[in-house]
């Protein structure tokens, strides 16, 4: 039904437009002074008559099932609604919506028959309503905006004013994606933490969170300490930081002051290539190769490996993350004033003294700033470790232990039963909050270290 | 101090000079060699990465299928019902007829076990497709069982101990002897990429996960594409320089690098809980994937609007035009082959974006393709994720295949890129 509203909506504002277009050839073809274009009459009437309906058919869409829902219980016998409780409510709902759609299991009962074919019927009249009022509303904008079109109408600078709105609105939308992250995110923690205590998730050293959702669920008892997550989170990430740092930081070096041409146009590729592997490729990466590998190597000295070892996690993605940390030193590298690599060379420094004494320490900032990028890609990295590090939250700093992350938490939380008022849930919303605010303090950092430096030199 | 060292004769050809020469140019040398090495590890692990998945994918691109006569006997189909038949007997009696010798039930059961389980199943098609057959004979194709699969592709060992394989030997003297007569044949699988998941290794595919995948990358370019090019247009051409719009400009950059869960969990908050939108559907899929390329989108569009020179603005404008005409007849137009690169470059990260799909459910198990947007379903990366999970063997390579299908499509995109980049793109 929406899909043909839709293109009802469409096809009515090709028609508003060819009739305003029609208006405006009229006033043209009448002689006298036209303010514009009859392509403009035609689309200042075809922009009054789809945005409202369109606008209009969304947000019946998205009211319309709490309407009708609110109707279906209101048809319920009292005798069922009284003093049942939000969440008996919410079953019944399903059933309905089951049996309204055909899909029973067994024998409803009759009133919750009766109430799906009261839903049938209230959907179908919601529908046909939907069309109904939406035309109704899209002849009214023509008539109105027909009527405004005269010779002198300065179609052109309404149509775009109404585009500049549109533009302003789209701008918003990212505005309103960083109000929705924050708002969700706060929304839900601040559940969270009326269930359990702030204090208790941010300084306990146990996290057991695995527990039942449904009361017929055999689970533990549960703790929300969420230190151990946050060291394992840092352990790996210092992992993946021991190596991306060096290999990246020593690959710009080369690029920059060694490598001849045809070198950079081989290496470059490789590094956006490397750069361009999803990361899901890399967890399988690490489970298929880089574990085993570790594992036997552990094996040959007599250390027993733990098959989703922190070091293999953390290496594996330090390897994502090398690209990153040597194209930014590579700027940072180039943007330091050819004056000053001259003036090195020209005293009689070799090219490494040059790059260790002149233009390393120039670039400094620079490079700090993309490692701190860095190590916030490593903290929200996901893919890599919920395939490769492991489940349990332990409290060590061993690289051949298992360890679990923020973001692995967060996955294994909400995969499979979610539930709107479980501590389970939630906590995974708690993380996330944590997870946004401290990558957004290391970008901040990072991009604040970088600007400060680009001011020296412009 | 200058003057004592001015003054003080160096002399440039002693000994102690030239071996201090010779530790700055060693040191050359060694910044020179730790470049080297890193260069190298880079590009071996990135060898070693698709050395691997390559040698490991490569065999699921074949899959070992075997050629029986399936008798259709009326006696277990019904000519007037053949939907409804007995196939399982079907199954077990094409392949007795090629080994009489085995008789007792345990072993008629390993003998079963060498193709498909969902064989049955398969020749109900053919059958209930072409009801003719009931009476006579069934030539069909079918795979043989994972276990089967790689040993003959030799993943399983014949050298290996009895015990630790999953097929005994005497099932191995079967297989050979079918082997020997023709009926094994290994054939480029098709299935890969035309049926969907399975529990059965030698019979899951991508086809569900490639529909669903293109559904979500549709709405997200359907979104994404039009609203970023929009608010590019408004920040880069007509936004005042003010406080406002130095907070979307902030806010724009910031969203650039906040993790992907984080998008994860502001479509299942808001989209699944708020909304009440389908748990799987590609429609969340692709609107969180939207979100997500937004800010790359803004971002390129407008290094590309700013690409564009003055003078064309300004010769648009000295003749009359508005700024939007100017903007809409010139500049836009200029600007777009940029926009289009980026924008394939977008959407080419948003298809091998794994962890928000997690969260909104795209990795259930589903056997067909989604038939629409509000229909559960999975994602070429989360399918990966899915196998990579699965304990059996045989998914192993169908996880690297699955990559491999996956990296083929990244190729493919940023080729394009490339070329339009090339042909299209102009410098001034």
């Amino acid at each position: 039904m929406l899909g043909y509203t839709l293109l009802l909506i469409v096809a009515f504002s090709l028609v508003a437009y060819w009739v305003g277009k029609a208006s405006g050839r009229r006033f043209a073809a009448a002689g006298g002074k036209v303010h514009s274009l009859p392509v403009y009459h035609g689309a200042f009437v075809a922009v009054w008559v789809g945005i409202p309906a369109f606008v209009l058919v969304l947000l019946w869409v998205a009211m319309q099932g709490t309407v009708i829902d609110s109707l279906v219980i209101a048809s319920l016998p009292d005798s069922m609604t009284e003093g049942a409780s939000e969440g008996q409510i919410q079953l019944w709902l399903s059933e309905i919506r089951n049996v309204a759609s055909g899909r029973l299991f067994s024998e409803p009962p009759p009133e919750i028959v009766a109430a799906a074919e009261h839903l049938t019927s209230w959907q179908r009249i919601a529908g046909i309503a939907m069309v109904v009022v939406a035309l109704a509303l899209m002849i009214i904008a023509l008539g109105v905006a027909r009527s405004r079109l005269a010779a002198r109408f300065r179609a052109r600078n309404r149509f775009e004013q109404v585009l500049t709105g549109l533009m302003v609105f789209c701008s918003l939308v990212a505005i309103l994606t960083t109000v929705g992250i924050i708002a969700s995110l706060l929304y839900e923690a601040w559940a969270f933490f009326q269930l359990v205590p702030i204090t208790e998730f941010l300084f306990g050293l146990r996290w057991e969170p695995q527990i039942a959702i449904r009361s017929d669920q055999v689970a533990g008892e549960g703790a929300f300490g969420a230190i151990p997550v946050f060291t394992g989170t840092i352990l790996i990430a210092t992992i993946a930081m021991v190596v991306a740092t060096p290999i990246g930081i020593f690959t710009a070096i080369y690029l920059v002051e060694y490598a001849s041409d045809r070198v950079r146009a081989v290496v470059k590729p490789v590094m956006e290539i490397l750069a361009g592997v999803p990361t899901v490729v890399f967890g399988f990466f690490a489970i298929l190769v880089v574990a085993p590998a570790i594992r036997s190597a552990g094996g040959l000295v007599g250390i027993g490996v733990s098959p989703n070892s922190a070091m293999a996690a953390g290496a594996v993605m330090g390897i994502m993350i090398i690209p990153f940390i040597s194209s930014l030193s590579d700027d940072a590298l180039k943007a330091v004033p050819r004056s000053m690599r001259d003036g090195s060379l020209a005293l009689g420094a070799t090219a490494g003294e040059t790059m260790v004494r002149v233009l390393l320490p120039a670039a400094l900032p620079g490079i700090v700033g993309g490692v701190l990028l860095g190590v916030s890609r490593a903290i929200g990295e996901t893919m890599i470790v919920v395939m490769a590090a492991g489940l349990i939250a332990s409290l060590t700093f061993n690289p051949i232990d298992s360890v679990t992350t923020v973001t692995v938490q967060i996955v294994t939380l909400l995969i499979g039963d979610t539930e709107f008022d479980s501590p389970k849930t939630l906590a995974a919303f708690a993380l996330g909050l944590v997870l946004f605010i401290s990558t957004l303090a290391l970008n901040v950092l990072a991009l604040r270290i970088v600007r400060k430096y680009r001011e020296q030199y412009e | 101090m200058t003057d004592s060292l001015l003054s003080t004769q160096v002399e440039w050809s002693s000994e102690a000079a030239a071996s201090r020469r010779r530790r700055r140019h060693a040191a050359d040398r060694r910044l020179q060699a730790y470049g080297i090495v890193a260069i190298s590890l880079a590009i071996g692990l990135l060898g070693l990465l698709i050395v691997s998945l390559v040698s490991t994918g490569y065999l699921a691109f074949v899959q070992t299928k075997v050629t029986l006569d399936f008798p259709i006997s009326e006696e277990w189909v019904d000519p007037a019902e053949p939907a409804e038949g007995n196939y399982r007997q079907v199954i077990r009696q094409a392949l007795l007829e090629q080994f009489p010798e085995v008789t007792s039930p345990p072993q008629q059961r390993k003998l079963g076990e060498i193709i498909t389980n969902n064989a049955q199943f398969m020749v109900r098609d053919a059958v209930v497709a072409n009801p003719s057959v009931i009476g006579g004979t069934l030539r069909l194709t079918v795979p043989v069982s994972d276990p089967f699969d790689q040993l003959n592709k030799g993943t399983i060992s014949r050298d290996v101990p009895e015990g630790q394989r999953r097929v005994t030997d005497e099932q191995i003297a079967w297989f050979d002897q079918l082997d020997a007569t023709g009926a094994v044949a290994t054939p480029f699988n098709w299935e890969l990429f035309f049926s969907a998941d399975s529990r059965f290794p030698e019979l899951a595919g991508l086809s569900g996960a490639i529909v669903g995948s293109f559904y979500a990358l549709l709405i997200c370019f359907v979104l994404s594409f039009p609203i970023g090019i929009a608010a590019a247009i408004y920040l880069e051409e007509f936004a005042p320089r003010n406080r406002w719009t130095d907070l979307i400009e902030v806010n724009i950059n910031n969203l650039a690098a906040v993790p992907s869960i984080v998008f994860g969990l502001l479509g299942l908050a808001v989209f699944l809980n708020f909304f009440g939108l389908p748990r799987s559907a590609p429609l969340v899929g692709g609107m969180v994937l939207a979100l997500m390329t937004l800010p790359t989108m803004i971002i390129v569009t407008r290094a590309s609007l700013k690409a564009v020179p003055p003078s064309i603005r300004e010769a648009a404008l000295g003749m009359g035009a508005s700024r939007h005409q100017m903007i809409m007849h010139h500049v836009l137009p200029l600007a777009l082959p940029g926009i289009l690169t980026g924008t394939i470059i977008g959407l080419a990260q948003a298809l091998g974006e794994t962890a928000p799909l997690l969260l909104i459910g795209m990795n259930a198990f589903i056997t067909s393709p989604p038939g629409g947007l509000l229909e559960a379903s999975t994602a070429l990366p989360t399918q990966i994720f899915i196998w990579a999970d699965s304990p059996e063997r045989g998914f192993v390579s169908r996880t690297s295949a699955a990559i491999l299908v996956l990296l083929g499509f990244l190729i493919l995109m940023n080729a394009i890129a490339v070329f339009l980049r090339q042909r299209l793109e102009r410098t001034w």
